[in-house]
């Protein structure tokens, strides 16, 4: 037996309590650990959203807001672009690929993009990671169309699904284009990014769409010619461009656009912008679950504190058998710091468990990507810190006990 | 060879003008068991907290097993008393959340001098010494809380006796007990000592056990104190 065996049974003995302060420290842990791990989640998947894009430009609006509705797809676009400015854009020798988007549909709450197959080829999220088709291939014929996992999922959609666009984005029956039924011709592959959420449609079938003859008409939309339905407008369009230095002076270029006023924007630099606004929100989250933590530390001490009273016969019993005040230091430190650890550990226990239980949860509801990976660096560096804590509280009552059992030596005080 | 030595011994309370503690000579023989009574007041926490190195003396050297020590400071005192002395409370005793054997086995902890006095097995150890001090058996495996108090009181005498210190310093440990049952735990706390060779100072202010003892001192005989004060809390 050794003085951290004896500062173990005295744990014991004093279970119920122990346990309650373990609970308390474990929650704290958990709290500190889901919310730096749901922040660095967030902003990694957030980051994925679009890669290796250079430019996106739509029109003139604020560059957070430009990147929220062509890439997040959130909220409205103000202006659209003519054709005729985007085709003059994309034919700058710079300029290696761009993807067409447009916007205003839904279905069924998901929003239609309006795109053509290059967004199939040159779009990219994660780590350049291209889209990649579950099932089917892009859409070829001028009513096919590619959606995205979740789309797919919810609505129990497969190959050869039929499906209605709406007009807007609020799907109610009477702006349904109940004319057009579309055909499910690809399913994409899970991104966790927006993609998921999209129904992807040709150009020339958004036209057709709006085109007020087709609406409440009885064609046979088999012999529609898509070469009839050339867009006239779109709403932004994504830009990759032989090299990235050339990115400055493009973005110049089509910021002074003389014939319609344009903003081009650097996604990472947008995306820079926009968790700069969310990070508030973060801050908030971290400082309330670091409030979390000193809370359960004060806890843990009040527990130790009103502990010793009780205890003061137990400290003079050992020191009679010689042992020194350090010794005593030593008993007190170790079991603040043993509730710590253990703390920490179940703490870690039910984070993990809480993941494995909310994963499948948050990555189809939230395509947020809730991995069971082992702790980060960071994570490792908050749990040290919890630790230390724990330890330098363990001085206060430590240094009590201390003193008391210099002052009382050896007579049994009650 | 004497185990306890005092000489010119006076300890004053800080801010205090009279001495609680002011004794000429005394002494303690090896293999000696001496009886020290004294009413309350009469400084008796005080010699014990000085013979066990918890206070200093004002004045004077204590000398225990031929060591200075009264000039020890306050860790080497501890060793000290973990090494050579083997202590019993009033009552008490023992340490709740241990086992009847860990408590008895709870100085080997701070001495390694008497650990090593129990190898190979300090566990059969620990049971023989308490068969020794007619612990009944089924004891040893129950909650030290559930033992009675003359059981406790034989668990604390083991636990002093363990590891063989040279001085057994018993303070007031028959109070708890009824007259039966505090001469047989003085008779074989003393059995024990002279198996074991130890020294032992038994202090209470029961005078009736004074016939059990070689010797006996009531405290006023050697401690000079001016007048009666308050007893050390």
């Amino acid at each position: 037996m050794s003085i951290y065996n004896l500062s173990l049974k005295s744990l014991k003995n004093r279970r119920t309590t122990a346990c309650l302060t373990v609970f308390t420290v474990a929650i704290s842990v958990l709290l500190l650990l889901a919310v730096e791990r749901i922040r660095v989640q967030a902003k990694q998947s957030f980051a994925n959203t679009i890669s290796n894009t250079d430019l996106i430009v739509g029109a003139r609006s604020g560059q957070v807001n430009l990147l929220l509705y062509s890439v997040f797809r959130i909220g409205n676009p103000t202006n659209n672009i003519a054709w005729d400015s985007y085709q003059q854009i994309i034919a700058n020798p710079v300029v290696k690929w761009s993807i067409p988007i447009s916007l205003g549909d839904s279905h069924r709450g998901f929003r239609v993009i309006g795109t053509n197959t290059d967004y199939f080829r040159f779009y990219q999220y994660g780590r350049k990671q291209p889209l990649t088709f579950n099932a089917g291939k892009a859409f070829s014929g001028m009513f096919d169309t590619v959606i995205g996992s979740q789309v797919a999922k919810r609505l129990g959609y497969q190959l050869g699904s039929e499906i209605i666009i709406a007009h807007g984005i609020s799907d109610k029956k009477f702006n349904r284009h109940s004319n057009s039924p579309f055909v499910v011709t690809g399913i994409l592959a899970p991104t966790g990014t927006p993609v998921d959420k999209s129904v992807h449609i040709s150009l020339a079938a958004i036209e057709a769409i709006h085109a007020g003859g087709l609406l409440n008409s009885k064609v046979n939309l088999t012999h529609l010619n898509p070469q009839d339905y050339q867009p006239k407008q779109i709403t932004a369009f994504l830009l990759g461009l032989t090299s990235k230095v050339k990115s400055f002076a493009l973005q110049r270029s089509i910021n002074t656009y003389r014939t319609e006023p344009l903003s081009a924007i650097m996604p990472g630099i947008a995306l820079h912008e926009l968790w700069g606004i969310m990070s508030i929100a973060e801050q908030a989250l971290q400082g309330v679950a670091i409030f979390v933590v000193i809370a359960a530390m004060l806890a843990m001490l009040s527990n130790l504190l009103s502990s010793l009273q009780e205890r003061r016969r137990e400290m003079a019993i050992l020191r009679g058998m010689g042992a020194r005040p350090t010794h005593i230091f030593v008993l007190l430190i170790s079991e603040a710091s043993l509730l710590t650890t253990l703390g920490i550990i179940t703490g870690i226990g039910l984070l993990y468990l809480i993941l494995a239980l909310l994963a499948p949860l948050a990555s189809s509801e939230f395509g947020l990507n809730l991995a069971l990976n082992m702790l980060t660096s960071s994570e490792w560096l908050l749990i040290t810190t919890v630790q230390i804590s724990g330890i330098i509280i363990g001085f206060i009552p430590a240094f009590n006990a201390y003193r008391n059992s210099l002052a009382d030596g050896m007579t049994i005080k009650v | 060879m004497n185990i306890i030595e005092l000489k010119d011994l006076t300890f004053r309370w800080p801010q205090r003008n009279e001495s609680i503690i002011n004794i000429e000579h005394f002494s303690l023989a090896h293999g000696e068991k001496l009886f020290v009574s004294g009413a309350s007041g009469s400084g008796k926490s005080t010699l014990l907290g000085l013979l066990s190195g918890i206070i200093k003396p004002s004045s004077g050297s204590i000398h225990i097993l031929q060591t200075q020590f009264s000039t020890l400071n306050g860790p080497q005192s501890d060793q000290f008393r973990a090494d050579h002395i083997g202590y019993i409370f009033q009552q008490f005793n023992l340490i709740p959340y241990l086992s009847v054997i860990e408590n008895v086995l709870l100085p080997s902890l701070f001495s390694n001098r008497r650990k090593q006095q129990l190898q190979p097995d300090p566990q059969a150890q620990a049971i023989e010494l308490l068969a020794k001090l007619k612990l009944p058996k089924d004891c040893i495996n129950r909650q030290v809380t559930q033992l009675s108090i003359g059981q406790q009181q034989r668990v604390a005498a083991a636990r002093a006796l363990i590891g063989n210190p040279e001085l057994i310093i018993a303070d007031e440990p028959t109070s708890a007990l009824d007259r039966d049952n505090r001469s047989a735990f003085i008779q074989l706390l003393m059995e024990q000592c002279t198996l074991t060779g130890a020294s032992l100072l038994f202090v209470s202010h029961d005078q009736q056990l004074q016939p059990l003892f070689d010797r006996h001192l009531a405290l006023s005989q050697f401690n000079n104190c001016e007048e009666p004060v308050d007893e050390y809390l």
